[in-house]
């Protein structure tokens, strides 16, 4: 990776994890190297086995690696043991898909159990700690519930402020958001964007939803069969996806989105035209159309938001006119265009339809 | 009249003779059974300590145990009980035979109450940054309350038989009574009056273990 300006706060270099199954090896991750940023919210996605859970439990060594080495503010970790660990490991929280509550524990209690478990001892400290956490998720009318009387989103909300509680540098989020509803996940996703704006918390968030990460993270990796195939900013790797295997998880976001059957329509130049922030609201095609006197046909497209920044990716075909100073011009407008059709792209329709 | 012939005061000897065994025997068997019933389940396969051998080890020592039948145990720890309390009559005779014949199965049943705990919560413990010991103390076994209660109900009730049994060979209590009287002197009405009698305790104390098993279940 390039030289970052800061040390990352999670470092993974050459790490390999295989699990003994059935008396053999099975490699579950090979050769992962990845830096985290401190006060970034980083996404790991992939289909289900890629080996997200494994990653993620790497950082706070639920799991050991069976090679590499991992480091948490530039200290290896890779073989800690005992008390040192156990520190470690405070100051990293984890939330989980299942919220892993403890059931016999009231929402207060269960907030209050980590502050236990580190030694606070002090009833007045851990109330006053508690009742701002819970007010922080939103919870301060259920302290007294216990968790088979919430429902999941309010159970992931504890999760969220357990996690909190000991103020981790880290929080790991292992499809936090998959057993709730969309509109759940987006509260629980908008709130886990605020901990990370206000409180400067690292959250590192696995997923197998596009939507997930596109809402609130700045950068992603790809895991597929245990290797990180790609990675970069969320815009980047959404918008132009690189590997196949990214194309697959990026269009289940968007199943609507078939490009148009090109045989009826003339044609021309393609091009895929992305326009992203201010880019996407001003008239930039139209101008530019007028200017170069091009007339073209839009054969598909998308529109959204990536963490609140708007774009348009459109696919055309420019039908007539100087294409050639039209592109330049968008180009220059810091519009990037894909020819999709260029001397080395004979008929590359079916396979760059994302 | 028919019950004229029944001596009341020696039922009421006999019945506080009973509970006197079934909570000391029960109090022992909990005393010794829990801590071996964890053992247990963090030496299993894929649980916190994983110790095959130490697994392996305690596993066969308590189906040993468990195996030999109770009225067997009491002959064969005579030697024993009798170096531990000094007799092998009355109630501080049979405690011993008892506990260690019970105790087994406890640590059996608490190890399977250990293992109905969420493992995620467990894993939640760890990732807090939890020791072994507070993830036993502080999340196991409260999440396992429920199950753990059944257990020990479950084990007082296999106690009342025991303590009946243990009667034969000069434990006292209920079923002492109901073999001398009933069995020895053909006086079935005693016999049929310390049935009833056994029959109320243990329907007393299911009642009460699933009364706190309720009110302890917050799933
Ligand atoms: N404790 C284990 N023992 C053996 N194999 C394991 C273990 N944990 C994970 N694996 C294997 O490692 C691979 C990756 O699993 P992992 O749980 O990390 O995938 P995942 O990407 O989180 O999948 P999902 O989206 O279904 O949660 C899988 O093939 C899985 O079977
Ligand atoms: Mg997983």
């Amino acid at each position: 990776m390039n030289s970052q300006p800061s040390q990352p706060i999670v470092s993974l270099r050459g790490v390999s994890k295989d699990f003994l199954v059935g008396g053999r090896a099975a490699t579950a991750l090979r050769d992962i190297n990845l830096d985290i940023q401190r006060g970034e919210i980083f996404s790991i996605i992939g289909s289900s086995g890629a080996g997200k859970s494994t990653l993620v439990r790497l950082i706070n060594l639920l799991e050991r690696p069976t090679a590499g080495e991992i480091a948490f503010k530039g200290k290896p970790i890779t073989l800690v043991k005992g008390e040192e660990l156990r520190t470690i490991r405070r100051s990293i929280g984890m939330v989980f898909q299942h919220f892993n509550l403890l059931s016999a524990k009231t929402v207060a209690e269960n907030v209050a159990f980590p502050l236990k478990l580190s030694g606070v001892r002090s009833s007045s400290v851990i109330a006053e700690r508690v009742s701002k956490l819970l007010a922080r998720v939103g919870l301060q009318d259920h302290v007294a519930k216990y968790p088979k009387q919430l429902s999941g989103g309010q159970k992931q909300r504890v999760g969220i402020a357990r996690a909190l509680a000991l103020q981790p540098d880290v929080l790991l989020c292992d499809e936090a958001t998959s057993a709730l509803d969309p509109q759940t996940t987006r509260s629980v996703l908008k709130l886990l964007a605020e901990i990370n704006r206000d409180l400067g918390i690292t959250i590192v968030l696995i997923t197998h939803e596009m939507d997930v990460v596109r809402q609130i993270s700045h950068r992603v990796a790809v895991l597929d069969h245990g290797q990180i195939v790609e990675h970069g900013r969320v815009e980047d790797v959404f918008l132009h996806p690189s590997h196949s295997k990214t194309r697959e998880l990026v269009h289940e976001a968007e199943p609507e989105n078939d490009e148009l059957n090109l045989g009826s329509i003339p044609r021309g130049q393609i091009y895929r035209l992305t326009f992203v922030g201010k880019r996407a609201h001003t008239p930039i095609l139209g101008t530019v159309a007028r200017e170069f006197g091009i007339d073209y046909v839009i054969t598909g497209g998308r529109v959204g938001t990536i963490r609140d920044v708007p774009y348009a990716q459109l696919t055309i075909s420019f039908t007539d006119g100087n294409v050639h100073g039209a592109i330049a011009r968008l180009r220059a407008s810091g519009v990037s265009a894909e020819h999709l059709n260029g001397a080395n792209s004979e008929a590359p329709l079916k396979a760059t339809a994302t | 009249m028919i019950l004229h012939s029944i001596g009341w005061d020696d039922i009421l000897q006999a019945t506080l003779a009973t509970l006197a065994m079934l909570g000391g025997s029960l109090f022992f068997t909990v005393l010794l059974g829990l801590p071996l019933g964890i053992l247990l389940f963090l030496t299993g396969r894929t649980q916190l300590l994983d110790q095959t051998f130490a697994y392996g080890l305690l596993s066969v020592v308590l189906n040993t145990i468990r195996s030999v039948p109770f009225i067997i145990l009491l002959i064969l720890l005579m030697p024993v009980t009798v170096l531990l309390t000094g007799t092998s009559l009355g109630v501080r005779g049979v405690i011993p035979p008892l506990v260690i014949g019970t105790a087994p199965f406890f640590a059996r049943l608490v190890e399977t109450a250990l293992r109905e705990v969420d493992r995620g919560v467990i894993e939640a413990t760890q990732a807090m940054g939890g020791s072994v010991s507070q993830i036993v103390f502080r999340a196991l076994l409260p999440e396992a309350l429920p199950g753990l209660i059944a257990s020990v109900t479950v084990t007082a009730v296999v106690l009342v038989d025991y303590t009946a049994m243990s009667g034969a060979i000069g434990g006292g209590g209920l079923g002492d009574l109901a073999i001398r009287y009933g069995y020895q002197r053909f006086k079935t009405d005693v016999m049929i009056v310390t049935v009833v009698l056994l029959i109320l305790l243990v329907q007393i104390l299911q009642a009460f273990g699933n009364r706190l098993v309720i009110h302890f279940t917050r799933k």
